[in-house]
């Protein structure tokens, strides 16, 4: 069955890159996003909910 | 009436984009080291199941691609569930849900389609055929493709939310067609073996780690799909808090 071992590696190789490759774009999606909120929320930018309320 | 009006006021309430996002944050650390600890268990699980008596090794195979064959149809569902959402109560979250699910499911069903053909290959003898199994698979795998072009066609959520409900509904019709595609047709795919009338026809051994690697690799959706959530809410109110200070400028030339 050895002759196999190609199959199961190349079939858990592929999914453990997939995943990380997802799982990478997340977390870079989510830095991305929090960077740029960051940066409106120290120019004072805020929503218009909040601008609304008592929010500070 | 008035009664119905504040009972949907409060579910509403209780599901909005703020209360969301606090959510995740407490519950997604949590969830995350869940998913890695089932994860880890599965695979030891996996290492530790014997050989089957037909395939051999090759078996290990599908500890992955069932989960990810199981998921890919999940996804599917949560889609359609999110859409009905979009269509039907307009709920804030709906659209956002389906957004942030489309490429996990996609990577999911990909995932199916690459370790199935891996496992076809010294099982059957061959990478690919083009039966009804098979090919409603990939058909669900462009129906993901298409639906994430949608929703990045248009610049303004609020219009593609629609147009990618209806396409989502539409193409539910390929989930029931991919789970009895292997009882309708004569297809190389073997039919169902775990989920059946009857019971499973997996040896414990075998079906054990199976169902631990299909609890992770869910739990492992779940973690990413509230993680992919948070950034898409994020992401709107991002454009909705530029497009207030685009305004606020307009007003202050000057400034």
């Amino acid at each position: 069955m050895s002759n196999h071992a190609g199959f199961i590696i190349a079939a858990y190789g592929v999914s453990l890159i997939a995943l990380a490759v997802l799982i990478c774009w997340i977390l870079i999606d989510q830095r991305l996003q929090n960077r740029a909120l960051q940066e409106l929320e120290s120019r004072g930018v805020r929503r218009r909910s909040d601008s609304k309320g008592a929010q500070s | 009436m008035s009664e119905t009006v504040s009972k949907t006021g409060r579910w509403i309430d209780w599901a909005n984009p703020t209360r969301f996002l606090s959510f995740a944050g407490i519950i997604l650390p949590w969830l995350g080291a869940l998913t890695l600890i089932v994860l880890a268990i599965g695979l030891w699980m996996s290492m530790q199941a014997p050989d089957d008596y037909q395939q051999g090794a090759t078996v290990k195979i599908m500890f992955i691609h069932v989960p990810f064959a199981w998921l890919s149809m999940m996804c599917y569902s949560i889609m359609t569930i999110a859409a009905l959402g979009t269509l039907v109560w307009r709920h804030p979250l709906a659209d956002v849900s389906a957004r942030a699910a489309a490429p996990i499911g996609a990577v999911f069903t990909a995932l199916a389609l690459i370790t199935g053909s891996l496992w076809g290959k010294p099982m059957w003898g061959t990478w690919w055929v083009w039966d009804a199994r098979l090919t409603s698979v990939f058909v669900l795998f462009l129906m993901y493709l298409g639906i994430i072009a949608l929703t990045r066609a248009m610049d303004d959520p609020a219009k593609s939310a629609k147009a990618t409900a209806i396409l989502t509904l539409v193409g539910f019709i390929n989930i029931p067609i991919i789970k009895f595609s292997v009882d309708w047709w004569n297809t190389l795919h073997q039919p169902a073996s775990v989920l059946r009338m009857g019971g499973s026809t997996i040896d414990g051994s075998l079906l054990r780690p199976l169902l631990v690697m299909a609890i992770g690799f869910t739990l492992l959706f779940f973690t990413l799909h509230m993680m992919a959530m948070r950034n898409e809410i994020r992401r709107r109110r991002i454009v909705s808090m530029r497009r207030v200070a685009a305004r606020n400028a307009d007003r202050r030339p000057s400034q």
